[in-house]
């Protein structure tokens, strides 16, 4: 059992009204901005279950779209989203999803675009008390709670990369508390995801970018002060 | 240190012949590795927006934004001005309080849950109340946080502390047995005494149903949360005057949670049953 801490009695600080519907709605957004890399231009937020049913009573929409500008769960800006983004240029659209019922009931799907066509898709779920997971990259399952210093790693599936990414790890000192290969198929495009209890530093990251199978990297480390 | 119930954490105060809060403020210590003078400041900053979120609606009312709620604060404030109020200075201050955390959360403020933001009106409305008519220092009610945190800790470890799996009783019900467990050391309660009037309040609002209208977090949470707070110093009282609770909250705590877990689905959460299910419930339900 995880260590409960007695600021999870008594917190997380947040906009109200739901830690569920809108602490956690921004939660899942600040981490899909942290691991889109580049200028975001337009966002398209699909709601599924009970996010979908009841997003406008809980400020669902207000608090995505300023997770997704980076307001943590207790910004007070939040209320204001919709008005900072379009002041900002920042293009949104809400879709809701009432047909699919294989999947957890406040789940959202998040598609950030740039200017010139990069684009990223994360699902992320709410899960309670304001925690939240990810649970999609693109099209591929995965399976982390950004609570931890966090590494992604966009890889080809090859031979080599994961010895490669360790490998850079343990020259920095760092000490794996979790890592795991995800993939569509073999041989296709595959998700490294690599979480540390303590701080994952950026130049492990960039030589990890080096190896010429490696699409991609992004480094998230953990909101501070624990606010959630 | 740690403890695993009510039972553990009374052995430890004896033992140390010190305070619920002290124990818990050594166990966050010790469980996250940070100094008490880090966590002491952290929940001074928890204690600063639970006040901002129990003043600001009294002073500027605030519509929700499901639309159910707004300005009840003001009104139960006016109220107690008029020298008409039932309710006694501290009792009337505790559900102004309660009911303003949820006018201010309803409609977008920030806000500290406690253990929910369902039920955070109730821990707040409850401290701040006393605060005012006992003149106490925001460092003694920072204090009694920890042991309203010891109290919900054990609910969330030993039981649940969410309305979609224990109904109101765990949300509401936890929250209350927090504050009246607070209330009774920062009026010089024993740890036993603490203990007692938590137990108190489970044993009193046992069975309550979750049944938000149109699921929202505004009827009927926000006169809950004003029930919970006259439930936890309610309890408090009886503790504090001497009053035996047979049922240690351990065994109440376990209860609860069984009483929880049969409460049919309806009731859960699910705005199918209760008050979002009366003929004027489903009414305002479709218009949120």
């Amino acid at each position: 059992m995880s260590f409960i801490s007695v600021f999870d009695v008594l917190g997380p600080n947040m906009i109200g009204p739901s830690s569920s519907h809108t602490a956690g709605a921004a939660a899942i957004a600040l981490l899909a901005r942290k691991m889109f890399q580049g200028d975001l231009k337009h966002v398209e937020f699909t709601l599924y279950g009970s996010f979908a049913r009841t997003y406008k009573g809980h400020g669902t929409d207000r608090a995505l779209l300023g997770g997704i500008m980076g307001f943590a769960p207790d910004d007070s800006r939040i209320p204001d989203s919709f008005a900072i983004a379009e002041k900002d240029g920042l293009s949104f659209r809400f879709l809701t999803n009432l047909t699919e019922s294989d999947i957890h009931p406040n789940t959202v799907d998040i598609r950030m675009e740039d200017g010139s066509g990069r684009t990223l898709l994360v699902r992320g779920e709410s899960t309670g008390g304001g925690k939240i997971r990810i649970t999609r990259i693109n099209q591929v399952e995965v399976d982390f709670t950004g609570e931890y210093s966090t590494l992604i790693v966009i890889q080809q599936d090859k031979p080599g990369v994961i010895a490669h990414i360790s490998n850079c790890l343990s020259e920095k000192n760092v000490n794996i508390a979790y890592m795991k290969l995800y993939r569509e198929e073999k041989g296709s495009i595959a998700y490294s995801i690599v979480e540390s209890d303590g701080v994952l530093p950026e130049d492990a990251a960039d030589q990890i970018r080096r190896n010429p199978y490696v699409h991609d990297v992004m480094l998230i480390q953990p909101q501070q002060g624990g606010g959630l | 240190m740690n403890f695993k119930n009510g039972k553990e954490l009374l052995e430890l105060c004896d033992k140390g012949n010190c305070a619920i809060s002290d124990i818990m403020i050594l166990r966050e210590a010790t469980g996250t590795d940070r100094p008490k003078d880090e966590i002491l400041r952290r929940m001074r900053r928890t204690w600063d927006i639970m006040k901002d979120s129990a003043v600001s609606p009294i002073h500027s009312p605030k519509r929700s934004i499901g639309g159910l709620i707004g300005g009840e604060a003001r009104l139960l404030f006016e109220h107690q001005a008029s020298g008409k109020s039932l309710c006694g200075s501290t009792l009337s201050r505790a559900i102004t309080y309660a009911m303003a955390v949820i006018e201010n959360s309803s409609s977008m403020g920030l806000i500290a849950a406690a253990p929910t933001a369902g039920s955070s009106g109730i821990v707040p409305g409850v401290m701040l109340a006393l605060q005012k008519t006992h003149d106490l220092t925001d460092s003694t009610v920072v204090q009694a946080l920890f042991n309203a945190g010891a109290v919900g800790y054990l609910a969330m470890r030993n039981a649940t502390v969410s309305g979609a799996v224990g109904g109101c009783q765990a949300e509401v019900g936890v929250a209350a047995s927090m504050a009246a467990s607070a209330a009774a050391e920062l009026m010089g309660g024993t740890p036993q005494q603490c203990l007692n009037a938590a137990s108190t309040v489970l044993m009193n609002m046992l069975g309550l149903v979750c049944d938000p209208i149109g699921g929202l977090v505004e009827c009927p949470c926000q006169a809950r949360n004003a029930a919970g707070a006259a439930n936890a110093l309610t309890a408090a009282e009886l503790s504090l005057a001497g009053i035996r609770q047979p049922i240690p909250f351990d065994e109440m705590l376990d209860a609860m949670y069984t009483v929880g877990k049969h409460l049919p689905h309806e009731y859960r959460e699910t705005a199918l049953g209760g008050c979002a299910a009366t003929p004027t419930g489903c009414s305002l339900c479709s218009l949120s």
